[in-house]
């Protein structure tokens, strides 16, 4: 099992036309993603290899009955790509693309949630942006994460299996490596992204994880910046029976240089420090990893002592 | 990107939001004679421009009651190191002093537009009571801060500038004077969203004893995302220019930040980075610097990250940690060897490769036949750096 995609997604790229977008649309059919169209205004008719591309998401979601996208468009444009998405009738939609302004995520989350309020039953997740995208192992791959790394079975059934949500791109990769090595499988694995507004936080998804039978703990990989680790871990506390464990980087990071007070007070007098979320989690019962080369056998003790 | 207050105050007057008569900024104490002439009468005060908050208690805030005293005044700020709660113990130097006709005021509020990262919306904040004091007020009486959401798509609503009038005493009979002070409220919104701002702070936002509205201080902080789409914020001079190294990174769309350290790392995306600094750390070793590559970078991307690592003459050894996503690992290694050659590398290197394509990188670093140290653990490649920068009794060669 796994949360959001698996080998029945339908899944479109908008900007597949572009270096990235030609190139990971490859990529992830490769990997075994059913990647069924792609999207760039004007190039309607022509295709990449045989994934046929369509002007508009609407032409592509009718012809294709997709129903998840990857966006690789360019940052001045994508929130609009977002909001195309929605608009026709894309559930999962994952936002690759960096640089996106703030206030473009505000409107795009006031948007969405106006969406999801008319549509409660099909709710519209928004991956991202700036993030590698999400994987369910050997399944459904969407995003920019080397296939490879992961594996989907653990080494023996009973070593349990671990869903991933991270901040990071890279750095995911890193640990699913660890955990790749150490035979322990992954369920589903999310880059939700770098950005302060992202579109999806923890909290939504390790509520996901909880209720997917076959995921047994979940691995939470954070850094500086906002509260979205001490939300996660204080709903972890008061409504989750799985364990988490947690690696957060940049605990010697020198603190931000920062400007005006509104950051503070908004925040409760949390600076956002790795160390105060590593004292938060700990309190709630969030097992820590040392390292972030730790982190592997971090999860393998949590997964030993359930 | 911080801007500077008299930078701010600019951009407020463009949304007609009033700020003090100045005389504009000076750089040097010469220039003080003619400034005061569009100042009106002393008292005056003399602001050191710096891009962080806490100036006053710092002295970086002087008032001057002649134009002799506020140019000995203005000759004491200028060139002065400027340490705040903000800025951190190395402290900003002041080079430019902004000089504004003091106002009677009656009161002092706080007010403030940000982002709500927990709510994803626009957050309004704002207190009867302003200063120098606000966090601290915060943090012991929270219910005197008045929190406001703003629809993004909308804008503040009338009844929320009206809700928030009756919260910091502002409410009046006249409905000419309540328009007034709603226009003043609707328009910092407006000034947040129009400059694409993370940030809007009027601290003070001081009530004259006319009862005007009126911003004392501004702080701005634009979204760097936005700047794109901003040409009018490309022609701004900041008083601190940029390090070359920081220039460059600059340019070459490289996140930078130095160090106090002597092993530089490059390394491809903010949280392995971040991490990659932890570990060293840990295990008793002194990043000289953070550096993001980004994913995607070219073989020239690699080259200008080397010449940034190495202009640090601190730099005993360097450690590359890749994990190839949308990075290809052979694009690094080319990179890589390049930049070894071209910077007439002396120092040691640690290169560990991992993910996309890197068995075809890590097979470039050996046909190189450079001296290039290859660990595929990051553990390992970490302590390898560590123990090659201890070794390493030469300083990069200038």
């Amino acid at each position: 099992m796994s949360i959001l995609i698996d080998k029945k997604t339908r899944v479109i790229c908008q900007g597949i036309t572009g270096g990235a977008g030609s190139f990971h649309s490859r990529l992830c059919k490769e990997y075994g993603t059913q990647m069924v169209g792609g999207v760039s205004p004007g190039k309607g008719g022509a295709a990449l290899d045989d994934i046929p591309i369509f002007d508009t998401v609407r032409d592509c979601v009718e012809k294709t009955d997709a129903d998840a996208t990857m966006i690789f468009v360019p940052a001045p444009f994508a929130a609009d790509a977002i909001l195309e998405a929605a608009a026709s009738g894309i559930k999962i939609i994952v936002c690759i693309t960096e640089g996106i302004p703030v206030l473009d995520m505000v409107r795009v989350k006031e948007e969405l949630k106006l969406f999801n309020s008319a549509n409660k039953k099909d709710k519209i997740w928004l991956i991202g942006p700036n993030c590698p995208g999400l994987i369910t192992p050997e399944e459904c791959k969407i995003g920019i994460m080397p296939g490879y790394i992961h594996r989907r079975a653990s080494q023996q059934k009973q070593v349990g299996r671990a869903g991933i949500i991270s901040r990071s791109g890279t750095l995911t990769y890193e640990a699913v490596w660890q955990l790749t090595q150490l035979g322990i499988g992954q369920t589903t694995v999310i880059g939700i992204g770098g950005d302060p507004i992202p579109g999806t936080h923890y909290i939504e998804l390790i509520e996901m994880f909880e209720k997917d039978a076959e995921t047994d703990m979940i691995l939470l990989i954070g850094e500086i910046g906002g509260s979205a680790e001490e939300d996660a871990a204080l709903y972890f506390k008061e409504k989750m029976s799985k364990p988490v464990c947690a690696f957060i980087a940049g605990k010697t990071a020198p603190e931000g240089k920062r400007m005006g007070h509104a950051g503070a007070i908004i925040e409760g007098g949390s600076r956002g420090t790795a160390q105060e979320k590593i004292a938060f989690l700990k309190t709630m019962g969030i097992q820590i990893a040392p390292s972030p080369a730790e982190i592997g056998i971090t999860v393998q003790k949590v997964l030993q002592s359930r | 990107m911080k801007l500077e207050e008299f930078q701010a105050k600019k951009f407020l007057e463009k949304f007609r939001i009033p700020v003090p008569d100045n005389g504009g900024v000076l750089a040097h104490p010469d220039e003080t004679a003619a400034a005061l002439k569009k100042c009106g009468e002393p008292p005056w005060v003399l602001k050191a421009q710096a891009q962080t908050g806490g100036r006053g208690k710092a002295g970086g805030i002087l008032v001057a009651q002649n134009p002799s005293q506020a140019k000995d005044k203005i000759a004491e700020l200028l060139g002065k190191k400027l340490v705040t709660a903000q800025t951190g113990p190395d402290g900003i130097l002041v080079k430019r002093v902004l000089i504004e006709k003091t106002v009677e005021i009656e009161r002092e509020l706080y007010l403030s537009v940000t982002i709500d990262r927990k709510r994803s919306k626009i957050a309004l904040i704002a207190s009867a009571q302003g200063g120098m004091e606000i966090e601290h007020l915060a943090a012991t009486s929270p219910e005197k801060i008045a929190k406001f959401e703003i629809q993004a798509l909308s804008g503040l609503e009338p009844y929320q500038a009206r809700a928030l009038l009756f919260q910091l005493g502002l409410f009046d009979q006249d409905p000419k004077i309540v328009q007034e002070r709603v226009a003043f409220f609707k328009n910092c919104v407006q000034a947040f969203v129009s400059l694409d701002a993370s940030l809007l702070e009027i601290n003070p936002l001081a009530v004259t004893k006319e009862g005007k509205l009126i911003a004392l201080d501004a702080k701005i902080v634009l979204d760097d995302n936005a700047l794109y789409r901003h040409p009018e914020f490309k022609d701004l001079e900041f008083s601190v220019p940029l390090s070359p190294a920081e220039e460059e990174a600059k340019k070459a769309g490289i996140s930078y930040i130095s160090l106090s350290g002597n092993i530089g790392c490059m390394v491809n995306g903010a949280g392995l980075a971040m991490a990659t600094i932890d570990i060293l750390k840990q295990y008793g070793g002194d990043p000289a610097n953070f550096l993001d590559v980004g994913g995607g970078a070219n073989v020239e991307q690699v080259t200008a990250a080397f010449r940034i690592l190495l202009t640090d003459k601190k730099v005993r050894a360097l450690l590359v940690n890749i994990f190839g996503g949308i990075m290809r690992c052979d694009v690094i290694a080319e990179g890589i060897v390049a930049a070894v050659k071209e910077t007439k590398l002396v120092i040691p290197l640690v290169v560990r490769l991992e993910g996309n394509r890197s068995e075809e990188g890590l097979k470039i670093l050996s046909d190189s036949h450079l001296n290039i140290v290859s660990i595929k653990g990051l553990a390992e490649a970490a302590q390898k750096t560590i123990e090659l920068s201890q070794k390493n009794k030469s300083a990069v060669p200038a």
